[in-house]
Formats: C-alpha cells, structure tokens, sequence
C-alpha cells in the first residue's frame, strides 16, 4: 500500500475522518494533490468537489506544492499593539520563505511572536527576527 | 538536592523556558515542570521552595543558585498579581505537574467527579443550574440550561463538544487549562456527559496551538481508566476562525466545510452528526468540576449582577504586567488595565483598550470604570467576549485599527450570508476612502449623459461617513452569526471615539458622532 492509502485508511473508520486525513497528508506531502483529492474521494464516497470544496475552505490546506520554509507570525491585534507590523516592515523582502501571517498564536502578552516548524518564538525585536529568518533559509 | 520547578506551558518555551530548565539541570538540580502562574512578564519563572525568580536567562542560573540573584521576587504565592486573584479555575496554576495523575489528585482532581456520580445525573445539573455558571466562550448562555435541553433530549448517542478554538486575539486561557490542567477539563466534561448522559465527547482544537494539542492527547490516554465509560477524542481545527462559532465547529468536526448553521435546530438537540450536543468553551467546562466540589453556593457567592463566579481575564498586549488574572466578575476595566496591568509596556499612556477580541468594541479611558460583566459591558455598547484586554498605547491609528476589523471580517466570513461576506470587503474600501480622502467618483457608465439619475459629483466625505454606518448597521443586523454581526463593534468604536484618527475635523466629527446610536 502507498501512504496515501495508508493515511486514508488509518482514519477511514472514524466519525469525521475527512479533517484528520487531510492534515496527515499536508504533514506528510506538504500539500493535498489532485490525485490525493480523488484518491480521498473514492474512499470516502464523497465527490471531488465536497473534498476539494472542504481544502479551499480552510487557511491551513494547500492545494500547490510549496517547498519553502514557513514561518507563521502573528499579525493579530495584541501583536499589532506590540509592534508587529512595523517588525514586518523592518524585514527586508524575501523570497527564500513564506512568511504566512497568522491570527494570534495565544502568547498575546509577550509579542510580536511567531512560529517555524512547531517551535514557539516570543518577544521578537528586528534582530532577533531577523535571525529567524535567517536560520529557517 | 534542590527542587527547581519551571513551566513548560507553551508560553514559557516559546520565551527560553527550556534552556533554563536545562541550564538548572546541569547545575544538579531536580527540574519539575509545571504549569505556569500567569505572571507572563516573568517568564521564564522559577520557584525554588515557594520563591520566585524571573525573567530569567541561563546566565542567570548560577547568581539563583548562590541566593545572589537581582530577579528574585520574593514569595511567589504573596505576589501581589497573584494574592489579589480569586483563584477558582486556576488554583492548581503554577503548583502542579500537568500530566501528573497523582499532582492533580493530590490536589483536588477528581472530587467533583466523585460527587456527581454520588448524587446522579438529576443533582448534578441542578448544581450547575443553580451555580449560575455562563458560557465563556462569549455569549453568556446558562450552561445549566443548555445541559438541561440536552439531557431532555431523547437520543441513544449524544455528544460533549468542548470548544477549543480560542481565536480571538488576547486570548490564552483556554490554552492554558488544556497545557497546564488538562486533567480538569476531561473532568469537567465528564461531569457534563454524566448528567447529559453522553459516553462520547471531542475537544476541537486550533491548529495553531500544537503544545496543547499534544497534551490534550497525552492526559485523554493518561485519565482514560478514570472517566470511562465517557471517552475523549481530540480534533484539530484548521486555521478558520470561524470554527469557533458552535455550529461551524461541529461541521468542521463532521469533515465538513466550516460553514455556519442556521438555527434552529439548536445543537442541543440538532448538533454533531445530528445527535443531542453540549458545546461548552474550556473555562465553562473547566469550571464544573470546583463547582461540584465546593457545591453550587460557593461559586454564585463570587460575583456581580447576573455574572456569578470568577472569569480568568487575559491582560495582553501593550501591557507592563501581561498574564493570566482569574478574579470575581464585577472588578473595573480601569482596575484592570491601570492596577493590575500597570498600563502600557511602552511607559506612553493608554490609548485604546480592545475587550473581547477582534469582534469586541475599543474603549477609551473614559470607560475605565465600568464593571466587568457581560449586561454592563453590553449596556455601554460594547461586549466581554472571552474576556480578552488588548492594550493599545498612543502611537495606535485607530482607523488602522477599524480597518483591520474589516479586513478580519472579509478573510474570515465563512461566505453563508451577504452582509458579511461582500460587506466586509466594501468596508475595507470605505475605511480607505475616508481615511486617504480619496471619494469615490462615478465611474464610466455613471458619468454617460443618458444615466440622468447617476449623480455626477464625487461622494463627500461625509456621505462616505453616513455609508459606512448603513454598512455597519446592515452588517449587524443582517448576518447570520457574530462574525459579520459584531465586526462593527470594533469599527464604530473607533470611529466615535477617535474620530481624528479618520482626519475628520469639527463638522465632519459630528456625522461621526451621529455613529453614537448606530451599536
Ligand atoms: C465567529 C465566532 C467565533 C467564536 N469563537 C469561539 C471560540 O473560539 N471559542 C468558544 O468557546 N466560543 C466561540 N464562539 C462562541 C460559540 O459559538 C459558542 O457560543 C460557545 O462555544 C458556546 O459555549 P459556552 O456556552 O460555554 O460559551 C464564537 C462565536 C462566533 C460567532
Ligand atoms: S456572519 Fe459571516 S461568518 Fe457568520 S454566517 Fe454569515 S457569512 Fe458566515
Ligand atoms: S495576538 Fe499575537 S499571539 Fe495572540
């Protein structure tokens, strides 16, 4: 069995089970391909368009490959009240990563904050961002 | 050997927790992470033998150890922001392992438990009824109530949904119960299938909070033996804020697009897969259990008006002293903000204070001596939410800061109605306009001799002012949920209050003004 059809039937049996497998496949193809789409669709028995219709709708599924590294900075309002955006201003363009804005990564009290790979970053100023950025490259 | 205990609560990490840990470590000290106090300017925090030292970086390790450490802070637990709480929902904070069974034991886990299936199914819900215990998640609702309808329902499968998806900026309470106390929210939510009569129960949580997330799993696994037959699974949302809204929650849970529902069917009787459903937020379910322990009448002692109990506020933003505040509802906003949070981190004075996240109003310091609870908040045009306080210092544009609600709105509207989702993005054109003095002229076809009726002038910018409030007023009173309904409270707010921000001068402030009796 490839792992697509693993993932799939990993989760087939469970209530719901459309969600959990679209997030084990980003994790594990870092986005969901037209042949996942149909591959999902077939063993859910639902259409193409209900399993596409449900990865357009939500900010974290992509439907292109993107091999960049992501860095998610907050960009909500607690972190706008610290500063975030003139930090976003400071950084020169930057093509090497996508920078993804987020809203509010719940560390509200010590930002601007941001998060690579699962790791947490708090009370960032210019260098220290710019260092993130830097080591994500 | 001395006891050195550390947080390892998402917040800590992300702000150099583990480095300390590691440092005090290598010095031969036995780390214990725990949960965190709340005092998030002081993290990382270390207790050693109840006394507190923070913020603290490696290098500062051997200075603590030798008793010579400038960021000592005395007792933690006679700190003032934390001798001056009410601590209900919060009392474990800081003191226990969070995956410890035996910690959270040891420290009152379980009772309310025990008691509920002492007195019933019937018991427990009056408990909770008369406990006066609202909805957290913003609106309020009798969670009494609500448990009620659900218990009334007839149904062989019925469901406990525990709305984790805390999206509202400032916000970070329910984060931390699920990192910190995890224990007590499976707990509460046990008691709520107990007397609902459910076996079957989801936590919903952000993608955008893996530590909780991964803890959540950990104690569903490590608290199984205990709450059967009731059995926990935990889901991850998918970076939509709107999932918090219930009904998108439980589409979202089901696989669906996060759209909202319509009601009725309430999701008591209607909800997850169409069976009988409670959906509680983290803190309504996290504070079941001290109720059932303690009994009703403790917990609607504490309080104010109709908001019975203690609700953790979230201090956040620019603020001195940012964290975790549980008190009695019924404390001021100035209190709160100037007291406790000891105004801005920048030192310039306060500006603006947000309560309630990005749907909730901006308040001047002249609303600094409203009580916080959910009818005075209401009455003054404004709303509690999940109890979330941004500060904004002076350096804030507050018609930056109406635009950005506009914007949240239109790239967060699940699409279901009109008002929200073209309204939204005409909203963000309309703040523009008037913000940059850029009126909308006719365009091309207006300007044809045969449209007679087309006017021919430029919109003022007073028309854009009046635009903007019908635009407000439609949005508020023709969406089908709080996204697109409430999205004017930030916006008006600012308008009426800082209409200089928008460049509007005497004349033109007083269109603004008129905004007053719009939310
Ligand atoms: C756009 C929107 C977002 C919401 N987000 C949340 C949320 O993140 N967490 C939450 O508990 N409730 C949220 N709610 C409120 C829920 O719809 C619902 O009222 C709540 O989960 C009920 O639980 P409670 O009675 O315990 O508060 C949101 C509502 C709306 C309209
Ligand atoms: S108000 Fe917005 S988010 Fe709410 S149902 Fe309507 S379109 Fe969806
Ligand atoms: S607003 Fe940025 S972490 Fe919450």
């Amino acid at each position: 069995m490839n792992r697509l059809d693993e993932i799939i039937a990993m989760h087939l049996a469970d209530e719901g089970a459309l969600l959990p497998i679209l997030h084990d496949v980003q994790a594990e193809f870092g986005y969901i391909s037209e042949e996942a789409i149909v591959a999902i669709a077939l063993a859910m028995n639902l259409s193409r368009a209900e399993v596409y219709g449900v990865v357009s709708f939500y900010h974290d599924f992509r439907s292109t490959p993107d091999a960049r590294p992501v860095i998610q900075l907050c960009r909500a309002e607690a972190c706008q009240a610290r500063g975030v955006e003139a930090l976003l201003a400071s950084l020169p363009v930057q093509n090497h990563v996508r920078l993804e804005a987020v809203y509010c990564l719940g560390l509200c009290s010590v930002g601007p904050n941001a998060m690579v790979n699962g790791t947490l970053h708090a009370r960032l100023d210019g260098d220290k961002f710019h260092a993130l950025v830097e080591a994500s490259l | 050997m001395t006891v050195v205990r550390i947080s390892d609560d998402a917040l800590a990490v992300a702000c150099g927790a583990d480095a300390v840990a590691a440092a005090f470590a290598q010095a031969g000290c036995t780390v214990e992470r725990v949960s965190s106090w709340g005092m998030h300017w002081l993290e990382p925090l270390v207790e050693i033998d109840g006394y507190g030292f923070g913020p603290l970086a490696p290098d500062d390790v051997p200075d603590v150890l030798a008793g010579s450490s400038a960021k000592a802070i005395g007792v933690i637990a006679d700190h003032p922001f934390i001798a001056g709480q009410q601590r209900i929902t919060f009392t474990r904070a800081g003191r226990t392992r969070p995956l410890s069974l035996e910690d959270y034991a040891a420290n009152g886990g379980w009772l309310g438990l025990e008691r509920a299936r002492k007195i019933g199914a019937l018991t427990t819900l009056a408990e909770v009824t008369a406990s006066g215990l609202r909805g957290r998640g913003g609106a309020g609702f009798p969670a009494g109530i609500k448990w009620q309808t659900v218990a009334n329902a007839p149904a062989v499968q019925k469901y406990i949904v525990c709305n984790a998806d805390e999206g509202d900026s400032a916000t970070f309470a329910d984060r931390m119960v699920m990192e910190g106390d995890p224990f007590m929210l499976i707990e509460g939510m046990a008691i709520a299938a107990l007397a609902v009569g459910s076996t079957r129960g989801y936590v919903y949580i952000r993608s955008e909070y893996p530590h909780a997330i991964s803890r959540m799993k950990a104690a569903v696994t490590a608290c199984a033996h205990v709450v059967a037959p009731f059995a926990v699974h935990v889901r991850t949302g998918a970076g939509a804020y709107v999932c918090g809204e219930e009904t998108a929650l439980l589409n979202s849970i089901e696989g669906k697009r996060g759209e909202v529902r319509a009601k009725p069917p309430l999701p008591a009787l209607e909800g997850l897969f169409g069976k009988p459903t409670v959906v509680n937020n983290v803190l309504t379910l996290a504070a079941v259990p001290w109720i059932l322990a303690h009994g009703a009448k403790a917990y609607a002692d504490v309080g104010y008006g109709r908001s019975r109990g203690t609700m953790p506020i979230q201090l956040a933003g620019n603020v001195k002293y940012g964290g975790l505040y549980e008190i009695g509802f019924g404390v001021t906003l100035g209190d709160l903000v100037n007291r406790i949070g000891g105004g801005t981190a920048s030192g310039r004075p306060i500006k603006a204070v947000q309560v309630g996240g990005p749907l909730g109003a901006y308040h001047p310091s002249s609303d600094f001596d409203l009580p916080f609870d959910y009818e005075s908040f209401a009455d003054a045009g404004g709303l509690i939410g999940h109890a979330g306080i941004t500060i904004f210092d002076d350096c804030t544009d507050m018609s930056a800061q109406a635009r950005f609600a506009m914007q949240f709105c239109a790239a967060e509207s699940c699409g279901k109605c009109t008002p929200c989702r073209i309204g939204s993005t005409r909203g963000v054109e309309l703040v523009d306009r008037i913000r940059h003095r850029i009126p909308r002229a006719p365009d091309g076809v207006e300007v044809l001799p045969q449209m007679h009726n087309a006017r021919k002038q430029p919109r003022t910018v007073h028309e854009d002012i009046t635009l903007l409030k019908d635009l407000c007023e439609t949005m508020k009173l023709g969406s089908l949920c709080a996204l697109g309904g409430f999205t004017p409270y930030p916006v008006l707010s600012a308008l009426r209050h800082w209409p200089e921000d928008f460049g509007l001068d005497g004349t033109e402030s007083n269109a603004a003004q008129e905004v007053d009796h719009g939310v």
